[in-house]
């Protein structure tokens, strides 16, 4: 009934949905009332009341991984979304991913301002109050953290982790904010008005310098992440969203956008966000993330416990616009087979693909491959390793392979 | 196009006026992405700050304030403040600000203040908004001018008693100043 479409036993979406309507036309399950007798507890007595804000059942209680902390400050360092239980594209916001550098701040709305400044005609400040008035814009975009997947990097030997552990510093919400277009028109650009540099009110005051005809494409004044005011981790009450750029220019608890002739050559856009290459020399503002892709199930660590079909699942993306194909093989880039892409967001946001896989205690190496609609194709991790000096980790997006054993064992290998 | 359509319907005035509608809107949106129109559209809330300093220091160190310090100063102030975390000659592992020196281009490039910044001003704006990690924003303009300084000299790149201020600091030429691509 199904049919193969790449080796090691990749198949064809459609024909095993076909097959699948057809044993259920069978007749071959009918739902029935169980006696109450049988009856769990659930059904026969009455469950909790409304509550203020939701929690997830305690039986799918799920939490971010990774929490690492620097050792001279809790605050400083970065916890992963946990990729492999999660499904869809949307990161909920208890989840999404963090990178602070002096901790979260607990910052009260109404003591706080962003001021806009520098190249202008006019310098303005803005109360939040201010922001909620103006119109705003909303869209599925995806963050991923510059270093996102370093494991995969530094480490020798194929670290044996979740794909959290390893690729988990990316996340996807809804976003919804303030154009900031329409705050720098009103303040007016100068001639010389080349860049902006936003800057933090966190402990760190984080700063980071972005390009202007990057600043008036689509970069926002966050508000609303998921329907709901920003979480503090994410830079409430207010954060720059530049989509498709590597997360640390999204620049959280935003209090001033500085508009200048240069960039200001911050310590992270210098010392840290540049990519070393092996002659010595570092690309700077190097902000557009790569197109990359990722099988989230079958995944790191979990063990295939059966025989038969799996849904081979993951998620791409890439920061110069939308995803247009991804690949996947069964075994280790030998053949591949395409995937069916489902999400509705497909402009720097993350897409999910699936594809039917039969196996049948057969040993394999998953692996994916996406193409983003600029005609990018997401490099083997051989290549990218290739495109800059081995001690560098930003801006990864080299293929992530996982070794199926006999035994169903799934592991990170490089491949 | 517009106006093709507009005549395939027009026995159907809700449908022309609809798309008449949708033309406005994107012919706006189009003029807010190139920074025309969007004055026009929005509340234009923002007002002139009563108190506003500029905390964004830029190699051209016009944000620089005035006030000045020596590494032969900012040693007491790095060694109270400063190296239970960096270490006491700027090489704690981990956090280093000194060493790595002609490492860059090597199998082991070493990232230090002194082997891979580009510019000094970087320094300063770093040490005054994010340092002592513990206490930012705690230090004087002198007391960071001074430890500029002095993280400058652990590196070699100054001497202990030159002075930085708004004016030599800008002029100091980090060892690593071309060593990058810029992309944008």
């Amino acid at each position: 009934m199904t049919e193969h479409v790449a080796g090691n036993g990749l198949l064809n979406r459609r024909g095993l949905l076909k097959a699948t309507g057809a044993g259920l036309a069978g007749g071959v399950l009918m739902p029935v009332m169980a006696p109450v007798s049988a009856a769990e507890d659930w059904m026969t007595t009455s469950g909790a009341p409304m509550d203020e804000y939701g929690a997830p059942s305690k039986h799918a209680r799920l939490k971010r991984v990774n929490i690492g902390a620097h050792p001279y400050g809790s605050g400083a360092g970065s916890s992963s979304t946990p990729l492999e239980k999660l499904n869809g594209t949307i990161t909920p916001n208890s989840l999404h991913f963090e990178r602070h550098h002096s901790g979260i701040p607990d910052i009260d709305p109404a003591r706080h301002t962003l001021t806009i400044y520098g190249e202008t005609n006019k310098k303005l400040q803005f109360s939040y109050e201010d922001l909620l008035a103006y119109p705003m814009e909303t869209h599925t975009y995806f963050l991923e953290c510059s270093g996102n997947s370093y494991s995969n990097v530094i480490f020798p030997e194929a670290a044996d982790k979740t794909v959290g552990e390893l690729n988990g510093l990316v996340s996807c919400s809804e976003w919804t904010g303030v154009p900031l277009h329409y705050l720098l028109d009103e303040a007016g650009l100068n001639s010389n008005a080349n860049w902006i540099v936003g800057e933090g009110a966190d402990a760190a005051g984080l700063t980071r310098s972005i390009p202007m005809k990057i600043a008036t494409k689509n970069v926002m004044i966050a508000l609303f992440q998921n329907g709901e005011p920003l979480r503090p981790a994410q830079g409430y009450p207010m954060r720059l969203f530049v989509p498709g750029s590597e997360g640390n220019v999204s620049v959280k608890w935003l209090q001033n956008i500085k508009v200048q002739k240069t960039a200001a050559y911050t310590k992270d856009e210098t010392s840290k966000y540049s990519d070393l290459h092996v002659d010595g020399k570092a690309d700077m503002f190097s902000l557009e993330m790569g197109v990359k892709s990722l099988i989230t199930s079958p995944s790191g660590k979990m063990k295939l416990n059966r025989k038969g079909v799996y849904e081979v699942s993951g998620l791409a993306w890439s920061g110069a616009g939308g995803i247009n194909q991804v690949e996947v093989s069964a075994d280790g880039g030998n053949s591949w087979a395409t995937a069916a892409l489902q999400s509705e967001h497909r402009n720097l946001s993350l897409m999910r693909f699936r594809i039917p896989w039969r196996w049948e205690g057969q040993p394999a190496v998953l692996q994916s491959r996406a193409t983003d609609d600029k005609g990018n194709v997401q490099p083997t991790r051989a290549a990218a390793l290739a495109k800059y000096s081995k001690s560098n980790i930003y801006h990864y997006n080299g293929t992530q392979s996982w070794q199926v054993t006999q035994a169903g064992v799934v592991k990170n290998v490089y491949a | 196009m517009f106006t093709r359509n507009c005549l395939v319907v027009n026995h159907l005035g809700r449908v022309c006026l609809a798309l008449l509608v949708t033309f406005v809107v994107n012919q706006a949106h189009a003029g807010n992405n190139q920074g025309n129109l969007g004055v026009h559209l929005t509340p234009a809330l923002g007002q002139t700050p009563n108190l506003h300093i500029d905390n964004i220091v830029s190699p051209d160190g016009l944000a620089l304030p005035d006030g000045s310090g020596s590494a032969a100063e900012g040693k007491t102030l790095y060694i109270s403040a400063c190296a239970s975390c960096h270490g006491m000659s700027g090489m704690q592992p981990g956090n280093e600000v000194a060493g790595g020196k002609g490492s860059i281009g090597t199998d082991s490039p070493f990232k230090t203040v002194g082997s891979y910044w580009p510019y000094a001003t970087t320094l300063y704006d770093y040490i005054a908004r994010a340092m002592p990690y513990d206490k930012q924003k705690s230090l004087t303009v002198d007391e960071t001018y001074a430890i500029t300084a002095y993280v400058l000299e652990l590196n070699q790149i100054i001497k202990k008693d030159d002075v930085m201020d708004k004016h030599t600091l800008p002029k100091v030429v980090m060892p690593n100043a071309d060593g990058f691509n810029e992309l944008n």
